[in-house]
Parts: C-alpha cells; sequence; structure tokens
C-alpha cells in the first residue's frame, strides 16, 4: 500500500511539529512540515494531502486566545484548502494548540467562526497545567480512536477546558457521537459528572478531552500522543516490566494510517 | 480616528481568574481582608470603526464565543464607568496600562491580525482594569498599596483610578541628530566620578582616567555613544573584570597572588584535565563561545550554559525571569554557528514565602510575589519556545529578600561541523529578530551595581518584557540558514545590545555600522539608545553578500524582519554612523584591551572547625525533626511550580522531574532524549549548599559540585562523561572579605574538578548582590546574600533505557548505602529545625567520591540497581522517606551496623549531610552480584523494602523512627502546595 502523505502545518509559535511529524513516519506514512504562509502562498500543495495536521505549540503566542488568530488566517486565507478537507475522505487531526485552532474555526459543527456549540477555555485552576492523564475513548466512531480502550497521555496546556454552551448543544453533541474521547480515572471510569483534579486537570465539561466532527475523521484533542511514542516516555516506565515496544500514544496515529490501508 | 475601548469579562457563571487572584493576595499580604474585586481584560482600538464593527470585533476576534461577553464602547463613554454594565453593585474602578514603549506582544498581534482583517486601525493597546468592592473604595492608603502591591508593577506600569481619559494612543516622535561630545579633558576625579554615576556607566576612576588620558592622547573629546560602548564592554556583566582581574589572596596557607583569577583556578583545572586527558579529550569548546561545548555523539556536541537575572528579577519578577529565560536561550543559540535548543534548567533563591509582609525593606517586593512572577516568567517563556524546563531546585533563605537569584540554564545540539565561527572581512552585519526600542538601556552596567530602594525608579528603563514567539520565530531562522551555511558568524545581543555583540564579532577586524537602519520600535531614539539597547529576542550575523537573499528569503517565509546594520571592514576600528554622520569611532584594541586591570584584595578568615551535636534525641524528637525537615520549603515538594512547566515537549522525555507510581518523587536529575531517533540520553542536574558556605566556602564548593555530580550519578549518568557549570552570585566583592570567600570557592572548585577529571566548561558571575536601604530611625541597613555557587552538571546515558529513578519498586528488594557517614551537621537542615549551631561542614574525599561513583555506575550499567536516590538535605532520614513515598511502599531499616562502623549516633545516622552518599535499591536476586561489584568502596545494607505503610528503623535494638509514609509524603507536599 502507499504510504499515505501527512501535511503537518506550522505558524509561528507551534513548536510540536517536530516530534508530531516524526509520529506519522513511526506510523507508516510521509510527513511533510510545511510553514502557513508556504501553504498560503501554494495552497495547491495541500491536494496531495490525504492527512491534516494542526501540531501544538503556542501559534502566535496565544495571543488573545489560544489558536485564535492561526484560525482567523485559514477563515481568511485558506478556507478552500480546509473545506477540501473537511469534505473529502481526508483526515484532520489537531494536538493541543492545533485543536483549539480547530475550535476557533468551527471545523466540527455546522456553524463555523461564530456561535459554536463549544469552546475550549481557560483551566479552572486558571494557569498552565502539565501533567499525564488517563483517557477514555468513547467508542469506535472516532477514526483515530479504533481499537483504543484506554489511553495514558501527557498533557500541558493552560486553555483547555472544554465548555458547552446550553443543553441544546449537549444533546446536539451526543447525538452526533461528536465526544470523542474523556479523562479518566486510572482505572478507565468516567462520567458525565466532572471528575475531580487531577483526574480531569482543568475542569472540563463532561470530562471532555476530545472531540471529532459527525464523520468521525476529524478529531482534536488537547493531550498529547506524539509525546507517547517510546516506552522511555511513560511517566514510571522504571517500574513496567517487561518494557513495552511502543508508547500508547503511537496508535493513534497508527489509525489515521490504517484508513488508507 | 476614535480611540475605541473593548472590555473582556467572563461570562455569567464563568471565574473571574483575575479578579479573583487580586482578593486572594490582597489577603495573603495582608493589605485587605474584604477586598473583592471584578478582573477584566480589555483592548484600546484606535480606528474608523463604528458601533456595530466595534461590537464585531470585540465578539468575534477578541473574546470567547461562550466563556466571555464584551463591552464596546468610545473611551470615555459612560457605559465603561458605570459599575452595573460589569454586574457589580458599586465599587472603585481602577486600571492598569502598560507604560509607554514596555513591550506589549498581545497589542502587537491584535493589530496585525485586525489590519489582515481589512479593519481600519492604527494602533493598539492592551489593559486590565478592576473593580474594587470592600475598604479599599474608601480608604486611599489601602487604595494605594492594592495598586502598588497587587494590580500593578510600577516599573512597567501605570495605575489610572477611575475612567480612562485618553483621546489617542501615541508613541514617540521622530529623532533629530544631534552628535553629544562630553569634554572630559579637563575634569577632576570628583568630576569624573560624579559623570561616571549620573551617567549610569558606573566606570571606577582609574577606568574613567583611562579615558581621559586615551581622548587626550586623540585630541577630541568622546562622544556620548562612545563612553556607552566602554561602559558596556567594560562593564563587570559583559568582561567580568573582578573575578578575570588581579587579586592578591590571603588566607591560612599564606598569600596567593593571581594575575586572572579565574583563569588560574577553574579554567585551569580543564585545562589541566584535556591535557592529562589528550586522546579522549571530549570537551570541544569552553570558556570561549557564547555556551560550553562538549562531545555527544558522531553527528553532534553538546553545549550547555547557565545565566543569571537577579537584578532585574528583583524588580520585576514576571519581566526579568521571563527575559532571563530568553536570554539563555539566545546562548547555545548563538554557540558554534547556532545549536538547537533542548532543554532548560532553572534555580532560584527566594527569602521565606511567609516572610511578614509589614516587615518588609521599602522597594522590596514581597518574596510570594517574586515567586509568583519569577515562575510565570520562566513558564512562559520556556513553555511558547516548546523548550522543556526539565531541572531545578529553588533554595530560601531570608537573606534573599532584597536580591531574590534566578539562574536560568539552557543545553542544546550543535552538529559537530558547526562548532568554528568567524566574520569575514566584507560580510554584512545583519540583526534578526526583534524591533529595538528604549527596552533594557543601562540592563549591563545595571546588573553590575549594588540595588537601593530607589533602584526601582532609577533603573525601571532596564526592565524588559519577552516576546517568546519572536525567539522561536528566529530560532527557526537561524537554525534552516545555519544548515544552508547562509553566514559566518552568530552572536545573540545580550547585555549592552549591538554594541557588545557587534563590538565583540568585529574584534579582530573591525566594523562600521549605520545605526539609522536598525529598525525601531517607535520613533525618537537616539543614535546611542539604538547601539546599547537591549531590546530582546534579537541576534546578529555576518552575512556574506551573496547569502544575503536568500537568507531573505528564509526570513519572510518565517515572518522574521531583519536588516543590514553595518559591514566588518578590515579597519580594527569601530566606527558608529547615523544618517552618514559619523557618531563615534573607537580602535578596537583600546575597546577590548584598554580597561586598566583591576587590582583587588581578598582575605579569608579561616574559622576554626566546631564540633557540635544534636543532642540526645527521642523516638518523638527524631521524628518530628525529619517531618519539619520535610516541611522546609527548601526540601518540600515543588510540585506546584514544575506542574507549570512544559517538561515533555520535544518528545525525548525519559526521566522527569517528578517520578514513581503517583508521580509524587523528586527526581534526582532530568533525563531526555535530544534525538527522537537515537537512544543517547543528556542528563541535566544540579548542586548548591548556600548554609555550608557559612562555616567555610572550600567544602560548600567543593559539597556543591559532589551534589550536582552524584545526582546525575544516581539517574544513571557516565562518571567520565559529566561537564559542570559554575555561577558565582555573591555580596560586595569590593569588601576584601567577600571576595576571599569567592577566591576560596574558586579554588576549591579547581581541585575537585581536576581530582575527578570533571572539566567546568562554562560559567558566569554575579556580584553585588546586597540590599541597601534606610530603616524608620534612618540608619542604613545592609543585606548581603549568602555566598551562592551554583553547579550545575550536564552528563551522559549511552542508553536512555538504563536510567534510573528514585522511588521504592518492589517489596522484598534490599536497601543499600553507599558512601561514608560522619558527624558532619554543621549547615545541616537537621541543626536548622532543631536550633542548633556549630557542627562540622560536611567535605568530600575526592578519590573515595569518585571511586564509588564508578562502581555504582557500572552496577546500574549490569542492571543490578531498581532505584537510587542522592543524600543532601535532612540526609538519610529524608531520602529514605523521599523513595518510600515516591514508590508508595514501606521499609525497615536497622542502622546499628552502620552505626557503629562509622562511630556516630542513630540521630547522626539519621540526619548527617555527608557527601558522595547514595541510597540503592537492589533485588534479591542481584543482591550477591552487586554486593561483589562494590567491593572496595563504603557500603551497607541497611534493610528491605516492604509492603507495609510504615518506615520503621531500628538503632541498637530499639525503634527510633516508626512513621507511616502517608505522613511523610503529606509533610513533604503540603507547604508549597499554593492555590
Amino acid at each position: 500500500m502507499a504510504k499515505p502523505k501527512v501535511l503537518v502545518v506550522r505558524a509561528p509559535g507551534t513548536n510540536c511539529d517536530v516530534e508530531t511529524a516524526y509520529a506519522f513516519e513511526l506510523a507508516g506514512a510521509e510527513a511533510h512540515r510545511l510553514h502557513v504562509n508556504q501553504l498560503i502562498e501554494h495552497p495547491d500543495l495541500a491536494r496531495s494531502y490525504q492527512i491534516l495536521c494542526f501540531p501544538g505549540g503556542f501559534s502566535y503566542g496565544d495571543d488573545i486566545a489560544a489558536g485564535r488568530i492561526a484560525a482567523v488566517q485559514w477563515q481568511t486565507r485558506l478556507a478552500e484548502t480546509l473545506e477540501m478537507f473537511r469534505e473529502e475522505d481526508r483526515l484532520v487531526l489537531g494536538i493541543c494548540n492545533g485543536f483549539q485552532i480547530m475550535m476557533r474555526l468551527g471545523i466540527f459543527f455546522d456553524s463555523g467562526l461564530t456561535n459554536p456549540p463549544a469552546t475550549l477555555t481557560w483551566n479552572l485552576q486558571g494557569r498552565f497545567e502539565s501533567r499525564w492523564v488517563h483517557l477514555k475513548p468513547e467508542s469506535n466512531h472516532c477514526v483515530f480512536l479504533r481499537g483504543i480502550e484506554k489511553i495514558y497521555l501527557p498533557m500541558a496546556h493552560a486553555e483547555g477546558r472544554f465548555l458547552m454552551r446550553d443543553e441544546q448543544a449537549r444533546t446536539m453533541l451526543h447525538e452526533r457521537h461528536q465526544i470523542a474521547i474523556r479523562y479518566c480515572k486510572a482505572d478507565g471510569q468516567t462520567c458525565d459528572a466532572g471528575l475531580a483534579f487531577p483526574d480531569n486537570p482543568n475542569g472540563a465539561e463532561w470530562n471532555v478531552a476530545g472531540i471529532c466532527d459527525p464523520s468521525g475523521r476529524i478529531f482534536g484533542l488537547m493531550p498529547h500522543p506524539e509525546r507517547f511514542l517510546f516506552p522511555t516516555n511513560h511517566p514510571s516506565w522504571t517500574r513496567l516490566n517487561p518494557l513495552p515496544t511502543h508508547g500508547e500514544g503511537l496508535k493513534i496515529f497508527e489509525n489515521a494510517v490504517a484508513y488508507f490501508g | 480616528m476614535k480611540l475605541w475601548q473593548v472590555d473582556i469579562l467572563s461570562a455569567d457563571g464563568q471565574p473571574d481568574a483575575l479578579g479573583t487572584h487580586a482578593g486572594s493576595a490582597a489577603r495573603e499580604m495582608g493589605i485587605s481582608k474584604d477586598l473583592d474585586a471584578r478582573g477584566v481584560h480589555g483592548f484600546l482600538l484606535q480606528g474608523s470603526l463604528d458601533q456595530a464593527t466595534a461590537d464585531r470585533v470585540a465578539n468575534d476576534y477578541l473574546a470567547d464565543p461562550i466563556a466571555q461577553r464584551t463591552i464596546a464602547a468610545p473611551v470615555g463613554s459612560p457605559v465603561l464607568s458605570a459599575p452595573k454594565t460589569y454586574g457589580v453593585s458599586h465599587g472603585r474602578l481602577v486600571h492598569v496600562l502598560f507604560k509607554p514603549g514596555v513591550m506589549d506582544p498581545v497589542a502587537q498581534s491584535t493589530l496585525t491580525m485586525l489590519r489582515g482583517l481589512k479593519y481600519d486601525i492604527e494602533e493598539v493597546r492592551t489593559f486590565r482594569k478592576y473593580w474594587l468592592c470592600g475598604s479599599a473604595e474608601t480608604d486611599v492608603s489601602m487604595l494605594d498599596r492594592l495598586c502598588k502591591k497587587i494590580l500593578s508593577n510600577d516599573s512597567i506600569e501605570q495605575v489610572v483610578i477611575g475612567p480612562l481619559e485618553l483621546d489617542k494612543l501615541s508613541l514617540g516622535s521622530p529623532y533629530r541628530l544631534h552628535v553629544t561630545q562630553v569634554p572630559i579633558a579637563d575634569l577632576d576625579d570628583v568630576e569624573l566620578m560624579h559623570l561616571s554615576k549620573t551617567g549610569q556607566l558606573y566606570f571606577s576612576l582609574p577606568e574613567m582616567k583611562t579615558i581621559q588620558v586615551h581622548f587626550a592622547k586623540l585630541g577630541r573629546h568622546p562622544t556620548d555613544i562612545e563612553l556607552e560602548t566602554i561602559a558596556q564592554t567594560w562593564s563587570e556583566h559583559c568582561s567580568h573584570k573582578t573575578l578575570g582581574g588581579r587579586i592578591e589572596y590571603r588566607d591560612e596557607n599564606g598569600t596567593r597572588q593571581f594575575t586572572s583569577m579565574l583563569k588560574e583556578t577553574i579554567f585551569a583545572a580543564t585545562k589541566k584535565i584535556r591535557e592529562t586527558l589528550g586522546q579522549d579529550d571530549w570537551c570541544v569548546s569552553v570558556f570561549k563561545d557564547n555556551a560550553g561545548v562538549v562531545t555527544f555523539d558522531d553527528e553532534h556536541h553538546v553545549v550547555f550554559k547557565v545565566e543569571t537575572h537577579n537584578h532585574p528579577s528583583a524588580i520585576e519578577p514576571y519581566g526579568g525571569a521571563n527575559t532571563g529565560l530568553g536570554g539563555v536561550i539566545r546562548d547555545p543559540l548563538g554557540t558554534g554557528l547556532g545549536a538547537k535548543p533542548i532543554c532548560s534548567s532553572d534555580v532560584f533563591c527566594f527569602a521565606s514565602p511567609n516572610f511578614p509582609p509589614d516587615q518588609l525593606p521599602p522597594g522590596v517586593l514581597h518574596p510570594r510575589r517574586v515567586m509568583n512572577g519569577v515562575v510565570a516568567g520562566v513558564r512562559d517563556y520556556g513553555n511558547r519556545m516548546g523548550i522543556p524546563t526539565v531541572n531545578g531546585a529553588v533554595y530560601f533563605d531570608d537573606r534573599y529578600l532584597g536580591n531574590p537569584l534566578v539562574y536560568c540554564g539552557n543545553a542544546g545540539l550543535l552538529p559537530v561541523d558547526k562548532v568554528d565561527k568567524a566574520p569575514k572581512t566584507g560580510d554584512w552585519i545583519v540583526t534578526i529578530g526583534g524591533r529595538t526600542g528604549r527596552d533594557g538601556i543601562h540592563g549591563a552596567t545595571f546588573s553590575s551595581v549594588e540595588l537601593t530602594h530607589e533602584s526601582e525608579a532609577i533603573s525601571g528603563g532596564s526592565v524588559q518584557i519577552g516576546n517568546a514567539i519572536t525567539e522561536k520565530m528566529v530560532l527557526e531562522v537561524i537554525l534552516q540558514a545555519r544548515d544552508e551555511g547562509l553566514y559566518h558568524a552568530v552572536t545573540d545581543c545580550g547585555a549592552g545590545g549591538f554594541s557588545s555583540a557587534v563590538g565583540e564579532m568585529g574584534e579582530t577586524i573591525g566594523a562600521e555600522v549605520w545605526l539609522d537602519r536598525a529598525p525601531l520600535k517607535y520613533d525618537g531614539l537616539s543614535y546611542t539608545e539604538i547601539w546599547i539597547s537591549e531590546a530582546q529576542e534579537r541576534m546578529v550575523l555576518a552575512v556574506p553578500p551573496d547569502k544575503l537573499d536568500r537568507l531573505a528569503q528564509i526570513c519572510k517565509k518565517e515572518d522574521v524582519e531583519y536588516a543590514v546594520i553595518g559591514r566588518f571592514v578590515p579597519t580594527g576600528k569601530l566606527r558608529l554612523l547615523y544618517q552618514e554622520t559619523e557618531v563615534g569611532s573607537i580602535e578596537m584594541e583600546f575597546l577590548h584591551g584598554g580597561r586598566p586591570p583591576v587590582v583587588r584584595q581578598a582575605v579569608y578568615q579561616n574559622k576554626p572547625e566546631e564540633t557540635g551535636s544534636l543532642g540526645a534525641l527521642t523516638k518523638p524528637d527524631i521524628e518530628s525533626t525529619l517531618k519539619k525537615i520535610l516541611s522546609t520549603p527548601t526540601v518540600a515538594s515543588k510540585h506546584w511550580i514544575i506542574r507549570q512547566y512544559d517538561h515533555e515537549v520535544q518528545g525525548g522525555s525519559v526521566v522527569k522531574p517528578l517520578v514513581g507510581p503517583a508521580c509524587n518523587g523528586p527526581s534526582d536529575a532530568a533525563v531526555v532524549r535530544p534525538k527522537l531517533t537515537s537512544n543517547r540520553a543528556l542528563v541535566l542536574s544540579c548542586g548548591m549548599n548556600p548554609r555550608f558556605g557559612d562555616l567555610d566556602p572550600y567544602h560548600m564548593a567543593t559539597s556543591a559540585i559532589d551534589e550536582a555530580v552524584r545526582n546525575a550519578i544516581a539517574v544513571g549518568a557516565r562518571p567520565d562523561r559529566i561537564a559542570i557549570l559554575d555561577n558565582f552570585c555573591w555580596g560586595n566583592t569590593d569588601r576584601p572579605e567577600t571576595l576571599g570567600t569567592l577566591v576560596r570557592a574558586a579554588i576549591a572548585c579547581h581541585d575537585l574538578a581536576l581530582a575527578w577529571k570533571t572539566p567546568f566548561i562554562s560559567g558566569k558571575d554575579s556580584l553585588n548582590n546586597e540590599f541597601t536601604w534606610f530603616d524608620a530611625k534612618g540608619e542604613k541597613q545592609s543585606i548581603a546574600i549568602p555566598c551562592s555557587l551554583l553547579i550545575s552538571a550536564m552528563g551522559q546515558i549511552d542508553d536512555a533505557s538504563k536510567a534510573i529513578t528514585m522511588d521504592f519498586k518492589q517489596a522484598g528488594n534490599g536497601i543499600y548505602l553507599v558512601g561514608a557517614t560522619r558527624a558532619e551537621l554543621g549547615g545541616s537542615h537537621a541543626a536548622m529545625v532543631l536550633k542548633k549551631s556549630g557542627g562540622l561542614v560536611p567535605k568530600v574525599d575526592p578519590a573515595v567520591a569518585m571511586g564509588s561513583y564508578r562502581k555504582l555506575h557500572s552496577a546500574m550499567d549490569k542492571g543490578l540497581v531498581v532505584s537510587c536516590h542522592d543524600l543532601s538535605e535532612g540526609g538519610l532520614a529524608v531520602a529514605i522517606s523521599e523513595m518510600a513515598f515516591a514508590g508508595e511502599l514501606g521499609a525497615e531499616l536497622d542502622l546499628t551496623q552502620m552505626r557503629n562502623a562509622s562511630f556516630i549516633d542513630a540521630s547522626e545516622a539519621l540526619f548527617s549531610e555527608s557527601n558522595s552518599r547514595l541510597l540503592v535499591e537492589v533485588s534479591p536476586a542481584h543482591a550477591k552480584e552487586f554486593e561483589n561489584a562494590m567491593s572496595g568502596v563504603t557500603w551497607y545494607r541497611l534493610g528491605s523494602v516492604t509492603n507495609g505503610d510504615c518506615i520503621t528503623i531500628q538503632c541498637d535494638g530499639t525503634e527510633v523512627v516508626n512513621v507511616p509514609w502517608r505522613d511523610l509524603r503529606d509533610a513533604w507536599r503540603s507547604p508549597l502546595d499554593f492555590e
């Protein structure tokens, strides 16, 4: 099978592009990192890619709000490219700041930029938090999460609290299977009621850590799967015997590659 | 053009972090018990907008669609000062704005974004706004204290009480050239020193006189820019004239003359080590470039630098620490042809976070505020740069009240063929990155003088705020341009700005600089201000003319601004021009070689050693002492800090700052894999013992080196691949006694480094860390910091999967103590909490220590060790507690044999802080092999790991400790568990 091609788009302040591209390579894809300015100059470059990835970091310094300025740039300069990935049988993945950009773009919803049903806002503790979290996918609906029962990943963000507009929004997101992955306890238990800190590290409503579009092809999450590619990334790997060959995060990238298999 | 104000408020039911924080800080600082504050973020937009457009901009672009709501109105509109609009019934309105010219990255980004969206906007500024309810509404003095101590920092911000009344935002007016001559020929000594001080040049009298003679010979007056250039280049910060200078040192061994103290101690040790190693020399570039360079693998070297940013952090903790980290990241980036920064370390020294607020000397910020600001500053720079902050420590001592210390370190990866650099004649001088403003003027000279209660007022201009994203963008350009070979040399613009960067690069050639071509943040800067500005995020490159176009392309793609500001020309002169007019011309030889040598006296008065004892301690005494030590802020858990730092970015994390099943154990050192494709790992650790310095700076220094090295050994670093860095932060070294303690520490560094063949590869000093003020009676008071030598170690592990963590792994495993314990309780934490004075300071036996590190490392390499932890503050008792609660397991120990063999009592066995000791956990299956591997080394099998809830320790048939590990964990975890 031909290797799927992944476009990892960086902007000023993006800082997880190298390891994210590496993750896709390790999973069997061919990944290229491209500056958003190059894409704006040559939007056609995007056509040959099956997967679009918004990596983590602090695009434009998180100035105004995390992901805001990058989203405005995509909305005004690259709307067609975005639409191509949304409409055609391609995949989009956003990690941390990438997820924040996608939320600001409204890519998961019909509503577009204004009046979205949900947002990502400041952590309840009001500051940046870095720690490992247990996560549980809702179902196999999201392409990236297929076959994952439970996953342990690091999170590192200040503005990752998932917040829904109202009851109608909650119902809609639930009915369309858009809630993709949630923070859970070490034993995998999660629920709609908010788990206590640190199981839920930011006060996210419904313990939501990641969502997808109704098709399951477009996925964003706050934690960083690309930071757990190697067994020695695990915070207590020195207690694991035997040591696994790979980190748990790799599966998310492998699922993306397998989609085109 | 109208000036619009957009206020952003949290929506109903959403937390108001800004207001809540103001309220809790006011309570903590004892300023107001009843403050109820509502916080608002805002933007001032100057442009042609109507109400509907302003609302759209506010709602669609400046606020969160769900979590926030907005109020947009022309500045001065009643709606903006009506409490009801903000959901409060009444309150005092306070606005906090940056002072003109202070870096406001959010405003810049907002302006660029809105213009990109085709809104007709000229200028943007951000602000904060508070509605204050409570006593502060009527109590004017309380309001004033709130504004100064909680809501703003007047070194960078201004407060407006009541509604804003502005009609436009403007900055600077065009500068008209006027060359200033400074007639110094006829000045007498007093007048020369007056000029030095009022001009913030901070020259000594011999220096002023040398300059006077030099210009008399030239037959002309110096210009202001010439004096400034010399001041920057000769400053303590840039030239390290005290420690690099002549010193006559006296101690109990007699008198020693140093021509260059550092060269003859620390550098000399490295030189001798390199000669001894011969073919196996693994140092690449030491004490030469912006960072020290050593070999790593066939493709890359690693570089490491630690800097201090103490004085700016004392005045504006956030900006000081922010630019401290930003500055040290530019050191690897400016080393060789540019190293890629891979991880950072941060070590801080503060006064007690519980220092009584009413006892603060004037002009001093409360330690809690300093700590909050410093941590946030490091967090925001490191996290935004995408460089993990992996290692650090915090030391608390009230002598740091007026002079908190902020050490920032950064390690980088440098391709082996990119070590050498040298500008060539004809190369363009190119600046890339941030624009030049008035930021940080006189930073270099300022960081070399003593702080006083007036410093805040005098030196406000030297405070800077960083913009990490600009630096991240510069980094991308440098690394691409480096790989394409687009420049011959690179250096960072640090202290002294262009004057130092260009002056250093052009030292052997000569340079011509066109100051009017530097991109400016705003109009009105004089040629001198451009030249010495310490605006952040700038690098200077020497670019051959045929490579400039390609560099320009990369800059364009990365949104990075560049400018050609001069050329390297073979004149041996530094020639400065502004709009074709020569404003300065200095011989490079005079600039770099003309400084008269500083000659200083140093005396060390040897103190007789005092034995001391902790006294007979009962079991309850021992247990409470242990808990108290775990709760001292220096030992206590730093999770509140660690969790704010991204320590995983770049994907190579191996050993994190907190380890164990609950991520709750204090790691000895950090381990990272800097290359995703290789299992080779880098280790960062540190050591520092300010308390030992009070007893003997020699042993303080060897203890710090030993601690840094043994921390690295504990996680599996190879003993023969550890490089170390020195950072001396000292009091006023004009006093022979103070300089004496420093020289003594430097001699110790030489001796131990040489004995161990552990090379120093870089270092830095910060002198004059004293704070003076006048107390209520009008008497002059002064506090000097303790001798604060930070040793940072960079180690290597061949295979990351052999790294070791400190958490107990398995019940039934044996617990071994490696290294000898002596009755060394001088400066110990046990003596501190028990309020005992005296005692012997811990010493290092170089041969014995390195012998046991080598054997322990080879046992680790064979897989015989499952956990390992160093013994430092609090000794064995603290180390065993930390291993137990980190692993969530119990332990049973018997100290009888160890105590007998060491001729000490049980409390000494538990709390001695003897160096070179580690606790090791070994599985029963490997016990024999481990014991054989450690032959010839002092070790004791103390007991076993258990599944129990307690740590129990026996000695001579009596139980001396029996405490649940959970209690010990809570004692350790709670003191700095801030909200």
